[in-house]
């Protein structure tokens, strides 16, 4: 799991004149990897614990749903009864016990898939244990089991209880353990109203007390669908996933015709074949590589977004992510750091820049927000003003910051320094009968209109009070955020800032992040207007959000990840949620998904490729005696017949084992343009599918001829 | 001049007289696809069969008129046939037996032209001249239509409408095939090729027989006949016949007309969907199919190893001297590569590989270039294939000029693949299966085999070449190669049309840098790679135990 911290304490009130952003609220600062994907974990023991679930799904009911390894499971079938009519024809055996191995490898892809969600979904049910409810009634409290609450009902919750459903917090606050669902221990705040009134059952209530209506029935809770997830019970076969079946079940078809009509021809030229023959050049041809892992795939891309504390409700959103072409994104959070920070003393005429990081660090010393802090270490960093200590000056009056007064300072014997919004402070001077020089005004417009927001300093001593100088905040754009936004223009992707600033801000900090567009001053109408302007264009938004003014958006938007810090309206609103709640993801998101289309894509073209040396190993096998001239096809020289075909079908059976790995990992991804990406692609999967079969029957033949009886 | 030497110029000058004509025909459909008013005489025709030219129609709609116009069409040929004995101007000819008059009508409205009779000894200037005659010009313009409807699907949006079949029709007609056939035919006739309504002529007796020549509107049918992709000769010897194609150069202007406005087709798609570096991208696809066949056919026939063999220069058997070799190879891949199915040499005296060449031109589905209209619609299906499983590769949804490669495409394109195999490889194992069909063999071995082969790929993929041998004038074979050719033409469109109102229905997806570019070589080079690995797994086998196997038997 990672390592985010999801919630931090409510967000200080902003306590600067100026624009202020939507803040999500829960700057994490956590900015993830680059572009790439990297794979899940593989461990071949896992192919060893699967076997036994790969045996169960032998059932011919779980087997129809994927008609290309139906078609191995009959062929198999076939080919053991006629083994079982002719037992001494160990050619016959051989082919059976690996065309049975074909399924069962099949089978075993997917099982090792589900497998690993399976751990977590035991994790997960060990937090939904019974619990018992508070519930209230008219006359005061009374306990039921968990299992029984309706929505909205109303249930009491204290220090040490497990929260018993989905709800709303409509009374109080409490700090809660959610350590079950996320992973991550730290306790966060639940409070009534606002956007952090959403409570998860089976999460543990630390301190306080607090009254929750529930939202959801029993069973189809967040832990639940989140158990079905993990445990692909859930799963349901993606639109793509369904038009890749269609093409891999029409190819089928026709190498059942090829095969199925050789018969005739093969009689005539006076080599009929034997029926275990037949079968296993079947097998061969149809696309078994692809059509073994296919659901693998697709399980292993769920499990990837799980791994990054992702909950995607439907795979559907998982292949939408691959698509998505507009990126919606949050200034606060996701592009710049939550936080503004101090990136400039700007002083006015009459005051020394010494002077005035001086005085703005001592005023600084009481503000405890991370805008108040980063002041200190500008200047320490700057002008090398050693952070001071709140004892060393002596006696002394601290002015924190509140959102009232929106200024921070101190007193100092008579010297009195301030720090704060430009109103509060130039109000604070005039009070005192200062003078506020005509340049403050000039230096404050700059900064605003640069993207910045303006603190003045004052101090008030002998000379009486008077301006200082302006502390340029500044909105500070993640590292390496223009350098990722450059990959997503290369893949296609636009994206578009959403900010609650004023254009002119919104403006300086896109150019510096690099953003494609920006919508400032959003409102959730803009944005909901937004999204289906895009999607009229035909192209697919992807958004996060949180809020309950952020659900319609979430719902319209193709991707809609909500934060799971978030109201429970957002969470319902969105096809995914981050544990993490961390809009970043949003880009590791899309990643995952184009990962899962390439995939299967890759696979699909080995998968074909494939065919063309199976051929080369089986025609001549079964014709050369009838026309000799057919063993010029015999270009990788197998031994004999027998040995071609097994070799071919051992071969094809091998290379599902071999590549499930490729398939739980997922094919190497890195944000390029598609020209790139499909020439490596088809290099590697298309190219290499039809060189790799050609070395690996002749290795696997020569290894069967040096057998006794073969060759 | 070496044979080789000689062909490969033949070739180049084929490829600049093509070029030449490619921008101003394939514009010159697309205006007339597009345009919005009607010619007088279009608006005569419109009143004479009561059709309305303005009305949108969707898939469904448009696939009615396709099947109704064609349904009608072969009713019609065969009552003409049927009632022959009693027309006048029909040579003193008899009626045609109902099988062979199913199988004729069946082959001409499906553009297939595949001939189970003798023209010259069985079909009068009646049933030449207005039955096949006109299916010639129709059932060519009926494909047309189907490809631009498909074009229609992909430039349009938000509306399942796929344009009128009724003015596409008789467009495709009055204003394409009819001038184009006028210009062919006179210049045919320049060329030597006989035009008029004479009878038959005993010119002279040899020991054992009398020698006839016949008269008849040749040149007029023979324009067509490769200008449509057709392929029915007015002879029985077809295009070796020296009245219907006299000389190389004669030839060379017959191999021009049969390419002419396949490749052409491929401009007017680039016009109709806004990018012409689309159709472009199409065009190289098929152009390189079309010069690599060519070339290997040049080299296995020439190449072939015999004292007989280097005596003539290579496998002059069946092949007219005043072609050679390089003028029949290029005929010959010409031909099976669209849906023409003419012959100036006999396929079945190539070479094994060059038999075997004829017979995976046509397996490829005819795409390249392919029949008028059905080569476009077919190199289409095979882009939206090809699209699919590499547009996975680049990570989205696949997507083919701006339109989404779902499930209902896919399963469009996937039903429309299955057809023909279905038909080709399910009849020949029936054929094979049954005892009576081998009868009709005149060889055995690989070849006896390939010879059925052939007949039903000819059939199914509405080519209408035959690979000479097989008496294919049985119930059984007229009767099978007739339900091949009809549901070889028309399931397939049946599918080709859904896909279209599939596509037309869409949103577009805007081009970004996340796109598959579909006008790129790389696409092109995994288009080719796509249609030679799928229709090549498809009929490997059956390759294998016919040409192949006589191939490389030496």
């Amino acid at each position: 799991m990672s390592t985010s911290t999801p919630a931090t304490l409510p967000d200080e009130v902003p306590h600067q004149d100026g624009p202020t952003g939507p803040a999500p609220g829960h700057a994490s600062g956590h900015a993830s990897g680059n572009g790439a994907v990297g794979g899940g974990f593989f461990d071949p023991g896992m192919l060893v614990r699967a076997v036994p679930d790969a045996l169960r799904k032998l059932d011919p009911r779980v087997m129809v749903t994927s008609p290309v390894m139906f078609v191995v499971l009959v062929g198999s079938v076939l080919t053991t009864v006629l083994a079982l009519r002719e037992p001494g024809d160990w050619f016959g055996w051989a082919i059976t016990t690996w065309l049975w191995l074909t399924t069962v490898f099949a089978n075993l892809a997917e099982a090792v898939a589900e497998g690993r969600g399976k751990a977590q979904a035991d994790t997960l049910r060990r937090a939904k244990t019974d619990t018992v409810a508070r519930r209230i009634t008219g006359a005061g409290e009374e306990r039921v089991p968990g299992t029984e609450l309706r929505v909205g009902d109303l249930v009491v919750c204290e220090a040490g209880d497990t929260v018993p459903g989905d709800g709303d917090v409509t009374e109080g606050v409490a700090s809660v353990d959610e350590s079950a669902i996320t992973g991550e221990s730290a306790p966060v705040i639940r409070e009534s109203g606002g956007d952090r009134s959403a409570v998860t059952g089976g999460t543990k209530v630390l301190s306080d007390r607090i009254v929750v209506r529930i939202t959801t029935k029993p069973g189809e809770t967040f832990i639940d669908r989140m158990i079905n997830l993990v445990e692909g019970a859930a799963r349901q076969k993606t639109p793509n996933e369904i038009a890749l079946n269609i093409l891999l079940a029409s190819l089928t078809i026709v190498f059942l015709l090829a095969v199925v009509t050789l018969q005739p021809f093969a009689t005539y030229a006076g080599a009929g074949q034997s029926m275990t023959v037949l079968t296993a050049l079947l097998v061969c041809l149809i696309p078994t590589t692809i059509g073994a892992l296919l659901s693998a795939i697709g399980i292993a891309g769920m499990d990837r977004l799980v791994q990054r504390n992702v909950l995607a409700m439907s795979g559907r959103a998982v292949e939408a992510a691959g698509d998505v072409s507009t990126l919606l994104l949050d200034k606060t959070g996701t592009i710049t750091l939550g936080n503004r920070q101090a990136s400039e003393f700007v002083p006015v005429k009459g005051a020394t820049r010494a002077e005035l990081a001086d005085a703005a660090q001592l005023s600084s010393l009481a503000d405890e927000t991370p805008e108040g802090r980063s002041i200190v270490v500008l200047a320490q960093e700057a002008y090398g003003l050693r952070e001071r200590r709140r004892g060393e000056l002596g006696p002394a009056e601290w002015i924190g910051f509140t959102a009232q007064t929106r200024m921070s300072g101190v007193d100092v014997g008579r010297r009195r320094v301030r720090k704060g919004a430009a109103g509060s402070v130039t109000a604070w001077v005039r009070e005192r009968g200062g003078r506020v020089p005509e340049d403050t005004r000039a230096l404050t417009d700059r900064i605003s209109q640069a993207g910045g927001t303006p603190l003045l300093v004052a101090v008030e001593d002998g000379g009486g009070a008077r301006v200082l100088g302006v502390v340029h905040l500044k909105d500070v754009v993640k590292a390496g955020m223009r350098e990722r936004f450059e990959e997503l223009r290369r893949m296609g992707i636009r994206t578009v800032m959403i900010t609650g600033d004023n254009p002119l801000t919104a403006k300086a900090i896109a150019e510096e992040a690099g953003v494609d567009d920006f919508l400032a001053e959003a409102t959730p109408e803009d944005k909901l207007a937004l999204i289906k302007r895009e999607q009229a264009g035909g192209k697919l938004v992807a958004m996060t959000g949180d809020g309950t003014n952020d659900a319609p958006a979430l719902a319209q938007a193709d991707v809609g990840v909500a934060m799971n810090t978030g109201t429970s309206a957002a969470k319902e609103a969105g096809n995914m949620v981050d544990l993490d709640s961390d809009p970043t993801k949003l880009i590791e998101i899309v990643g995952i998904g184009k990962q899962l289309l390439i995939t299967r894509g890759a696979l699909t073209t080995f998968s074909i490729a494939n065919d063309v040396a199976k051929y080369f190993a089986i025609i001549p096998a079964m014709f050369a005696v009838a026309y000799p001239g057919l063993d010029k096809l015999n270009i990788m020289g197998l031994s004999s017949p027998e040995s071609a075909i097994l070799s071919a079908v051992v071969f094809n059976a091998l290379i599902i084992i071999a590549l499930v790995p490729l398939a739980l990992r997922g094919v190497r991804y890195t944000p390029t343009s598609a020209d790139r990406m499909l020439r490596r692609n088809l290099g590697i999967y298309g190219l290499g599918g039809l060189v790799a079969p050609f070395i690996g029957i002749k290795i696997i033949d020569l290894l069967l001829s040096t057998l006794p009886g073969i060759g | 001049m070496s044979p080789a030497l000689s062909g490969v110029l033949q070739l180049l000058a084929l490829a600049a007289a093509l070029g030449l004509v490619y921008r101003p025909l394939g514009d010159h459909m697309a205006r007339t696809y597009s345009c919005d008013r009607h010619l007088r005489v279009e608006r005569w025709i419109y009143k004479a069969i009561g059709a309305d030219p303005t009305g949108e129609m969707s898939w469904p709609a448009y696939l009615r008129g396709v099947l109704a116009f064609s349904a009608v069409g072969v009713l019609f040929l065969y009552l003409l046939q049927r009632v022959q004995g009693v027309l006048p101007g029909s040579l003193g000819f008899s009626s045609i037996d109902p099988d062979q008059a199913f199988n004729t009508a069946a082959s001409f409205v499906s553009n297939t032209n595949w001939q189970s009779y003798y023209g010259e000894q069985a079909m009068g200037h009646v049933v030449q001249t207005g039955g096949l005659a006109v299916q010639n010009f129709v059932s060519a313009a009926v494909g047309m239509a189907v490809a631009v409807a498909l074009v229609r699907g992909f430039a349009r949006a938000h509306t399942g409408e796929l344009g009128n079949f009724w003015s596409d029709l008789v467009r495709g007609t009055v204003r394409v095939l009819l001038p184009v056939s006028v210009i062919g035919a006179i210049v045919l006739v320049a060329c030597g090729v006989i035009q008029n309504f004479a009878g038959i002529h005993g010119v002279g007796q040899f020991p054992g027989g009398t020698q006839q020549w016949n008269g008849g509107a040749v040149a007029s049918q023979e324009a067509v006949k490769h200008l449509g992709t057709n392929g029915g000769g007015y002879f029985n010897a077809n295009s070796a016949h020296p009245f219907e194609n006299p000389t190389p150069l004669s030839n060379l202007f017959e191999v021009f007309l049969i390419l002419l406005i396949p490749f052409a087709l491929t401009r007017t798609f680039g016009r109709m969907v806004g990018s012409l570096r689309q159709g472009y991208a199409i065009l190289a696809a098929m152009a390189t199919i079309w010069v690599v066949f060519t070339l290997l056919m040049m080299w296995t026939e020439l190449a072939h190893r015999g004292t007989a063999f280097e005596i003539a220069g290579g496998a002059m058997e069946g092949k007219e001297t005043r072609f050679g070799i390089s003028g029949s190879a290029l005929f010959s891949v010409a031909t099976t590569l669209t849906s023409t199915g003419a012959v100036n040499s006999f396929h079945s005296s190539n070479t094994g590989l060059g038999g075997g060449i004829n017979l995976l031109g046509m397996q490829l589905g005819e795409t390249a270039p392919g029949g008028v209209g059905s080569g476009l619609y077919g190199m289409l299906v095979m882009a939206v294939v090809a699209v699919f499983i590499a547009g996975l590769m680049v990570g989205r949804t696949p997507e083919y000029l701006g339109r989404k490669i779902g499930t209902r495409q896919i399963t469009f394109a996937a039903c429309y693949l299955l057809v023909t195999p279905a038909l080709v490889l399910g009849f020949t194992a029936a054929a094979m299966a049954l005892d009576t069909p081998g009868h009709s063999m005149t060889n055995s071995g690989a070849h006896g085999f390939s010879e059925i082969l052939y007949a039903y790929t000819s059939g199914a993929n509405n080519n209408g070449s035959a690979f000479a041998g097989l008496d294919a004038d049985t119930q059984w074979f007229n009767t099978t190669i007739g339900i091949a050719m009809l549901l070889g033409r028309f399931l397939p469109m049946v599918f080709v049309l859904a896909l279209a109102g599939s596509l037309a229905e869409q949103t577009p997806v805007p081009e970004t840098a996340g796109t598959l570019r579909t006008h790129k070589p790389l696409f092109t080079g995994l288009l080719i790679g796509t249609i030679l690995i799928i229709t090549g797994l498809t009929y490997f086998p059956a390759l294998a135990l016919g040409p192949l196997a006589e191939g490389l038997a030496s």
